[in-house]
């Protein structure tokens, strides 16, 4: 187990810069995920960690060691693929015992590493299989059996449930999540789902384009996202974003563009009279009488609670509600803000104001 | 099951139309047909020929086994047999060898990759009489290129007598043949060598593998069933060469690279002797059907291979 660090880290392809300075820092034992979006460079970060890929500048070190120019092999890290990888003319039971064959570890000692691993992922009956025979799912739990067989300083994680159906999923996560509980190795994960990043992060990484827009733990993203990009990427539904401005002189004015004014607690003095945008997450709403009126255009039951898409002005807002709503599409109902929970961003820079 | 609408048809042709083996024979038919005429009749006729004592000019008659008998006693036909085999094995391990290795530098990422991947070809595309001619003035006993060079480096004195001893012979003609041979081998495995994907040597390298073992334990077991088909059509080629034999060496001296084809071409066209030459040519024929097996069996689908797709 082991630390990882990455400083002013660049990679580009050619002329075409692909990561422009990242720094991140993984404590001993942590669970980090990378969540951004398609091609904003999570893979190639992680390819860097292992070494598959060589860095354009700044340096990665690993439990405090600099590997910029150690071979992949040297790293002592493992890798689940995005495809997963697995050695077509192997067994499973093969698939996991390579490393450990290649070290020339005696029988004895590989049986003892891979049975328990096989029976931790449910492997057991499969350990004569080869990859071809089996299914998605399964070939997903090889790969992790592979990776877990290791015992390394670091597992890789390449967005390994994109290939599962929504229960296996699910399922999977509890499974990745309760093993780094017990092995406590360090683990990089990415992935495009949220919910998975929600869940099972200790500290979450969110990309962009190359570039880190900020880390913290699930939470504290959630409650105060840096910026727009953060706001609207974390949170499902995502955050409903108004343009407006603030009223020059009561900071708890907020008012559209269409001239309807939003309740705001904390503006700070400097926002006053500024283009702004106004954030409130689709949770911190509720229907209640004599609230802001509120257009229904679609009511979206799901039992535990219900999802509305309903505009305010000239504005769509989506919002969930836990309490049961009889208001059919085309009626208006009145909409109170939890003014608390909002928050307001520099329309130009995207960061929070408040 | 949907068909249960369909049974009203006439149930006899229905059952035929909708069984795959026999639409597949019906429309094999045309090639079989003609596979049978064109291949098989003068491959028929050589095997009764073989059984004659035909001579070029001269209906024969059958006389059994009499050309085999007078085969077996033959010193200058079993000479042709052990060099067919020596020279068929040699070749072939060189050109496997060196084929390979050309394939593995060549799927390396390097400068001009496509330009080396052409040069390769070179020696394939170029008809064999006209090689076979260059080689023969590589070879020549006095204006040979490879004597000249090296005695002007100094290290020989006097001429290398490349087809006119047995055994620098036997070396010459198996070196032109590899020449000949390489790309076909370096083309064919390069081109199962990309089929490999990248991810699995990354995972193999990560799993702390040297170059070595992804070599052996994922490169070459993922290429076998591609070393199988290449390997099975070189031997059969290198096994029947003919043109740079007979450019080259004519079977001399004293037959020391004379191979079963071109002793039978010898014995039966310019010797006159049909029956005799058919004989040797069919003499061929169980160790190609031996090797056909040997591939047939190497190219049966691994375990691995069967299931799913990927
Ligand atoms: N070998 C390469 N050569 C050139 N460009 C590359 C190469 N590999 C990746 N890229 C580019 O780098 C960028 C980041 O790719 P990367 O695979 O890291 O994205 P990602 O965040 O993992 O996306 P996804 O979520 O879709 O997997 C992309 O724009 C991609 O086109
Ligand atoms: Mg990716």
């Amino acid at each position: 187990m082991a630390s990882v660090e990455f400083a002013n880290v660049r990679k580009s392809f050619g002329t075409h810069p692909v990561i422009k300075g990242v720094d991140i820092e993984i404590a001993d034992g942590e669970f980090v995920i990378l969540v951004g979006p398609s091609g904003c460079g999570k893979s190639t970060l992680l390819r860097m960690l292992a070494g598959l890929e060589n860095i354009s500048a700044g340096e990665i070190k690993i439990g405090g060691k600099v590997v910029n120019n150690l071979a992949p092999k040297e790293r002592d890290i493992a890798m689940v693929f995005q495809n997963y990888a697995l050695y077509p003319h192997m067994t499973v039971a093969d698939n996991m015992a390579f490393s450990l064959k290649l070290k020339g570890a005696p029988k004895s000692e590989v049986d003892k590493r891979v049975k328990p691993a096989a029976e931790i992922l449910g492997l057991s009956p499969l350990l004569d299989r080869f990859p071809r025979q089996l299914s998605g799912g399964q070939r997903q739990r090889v790969a992790m059996g592979r990776a877990i067989v290791r015992d390394p300083q670091v597992f890789l994680f390449d967005e390994p449930l994109s290939n599962l159906d929504a229960k296996l999923r699910v399922a999977m996560r509890a499974e990745i999540k309760e093993l780094h509980q017990r092995l406590k190795t360090t683990t990089v994960y990415v992935t495009h789902d949220q919910i998975e990043a929600m869940t099972m992060a200790d500290k979450i990484v969110v990309m962009h384009d190359g570039l880190v827009e900020q880390i913290g733990a699930p939470l504290e993203l959630y409650d105060q996202p840096a910026n727009l990009f953060v706001a609207s990427f974390i949170g499902s539904p995502a955050m409903n974003m108004i343009k407006g401005k603030l009223d020059p002189n009561d900071g708890q004015k907020f008012t559209t563009e269409k001239g309807i004014v939003l309740p705001v607690v904390k503006a700070p003095e400097s926002a006053k009279g500024r283009a702004l945008i106004y954030g409130l997450r689709p949770e911190h709403m509720t229907i209640a009488n004599g609230g802001i009126p509120a257009e229904v255009v679609v009511i979206e039951p799901t039992g535990s609670e219900t999802q509305m898409i309903m505009r305010v002005g000239g504005d769509l807002i989506t919002g969930v509600f836990h309490q049961r709503i009889s208001a059919k599409p085309g009626e208006t109902v009145g909409l109170s803000i939890h003014a608390e929970a909002t928050y307001l961003f520099d329309a130009e820079t995207g960061k929070r104001l408040a | 099951m949907t068909m249960t609408t369909t049974a009203k048809q006439p149930l006899a042709f229905g059952n035929i139309a909708r069984s795959n083996t026999a639409v597949g024979l019906f429309f094999m038919l045309p090639a079989a047909v003609f596979l049978l005429c064109f291949l098989t009749y003068p491959l028929g006729l050589g095997v009764w020929l073989g059984f004659t004592d035909t001579t070029i000019g001269r209906e024969g008659i059958f006389i059994g086994l009499e050309n085999y008998e007078a085969l077996a006693r033959d010193s200058v036909f079993w000479m042709a047999v052990y060099n067919t085999i020596f020279y068929t094995l040699i070749a072939s391990i060189l050109k496997f060898g060196l084929g390979l290795w050309l394939a593995l530098i060549l799927n390396e990422h390097l400068p001009f990759k496509s330009f080396f991947r052409a040069i390769i070809l070179l020696p394939w595309v170029v008809p064999t009489v006209l090689s076979a001619l260059a080689f023969w003035w590589i070879y020549d006993a006095q204006f040979s290129i490879i004597s000249w060079s090296l005695m002007k480096l100094g290290w020989i004195h006097s001429p290398i007598n490349f087809l006119g001893d047995p055994n620098n012979a036997r070396a010459s003609v198996i070196a032109a043949n590899v020449w000949r041979g390489i790309p076909f081998v370096a083309i064919s495995l390069l081109a199962g060598l990309q089929t490999i994907p990248q991810s699995l040597h990354e995972a193999a390298s990560l799993d702390g593998a040297t170059g070595w073992q992804r070599f052996r334990f994922i490169t070459l077991p993922m290429l076998t069933p591609i070393i199988a088909v290449v390997m099975t059509f070189s031997v059969l080629f290198t096994f029947t060469d003919f043109q740079l034999i007979y450019v080259l060496t004519k079977g001399g001296p004293v037959n020391a690279t004379h191979l079963m084809a071109t002793l039978s071409f010898q014995r039966g066209i310019p010797g006159g002797q049909l029956g005799e030459g058919a004989a040797i040519a069919v003499a061929m024929i169980p160790f190609l059907l031996a090797s056909i097996l040997f591939s047939f069996f190497g190219l049966q689908r691994r375990k691995w291979q069967q299931g799913g797709q990927d």
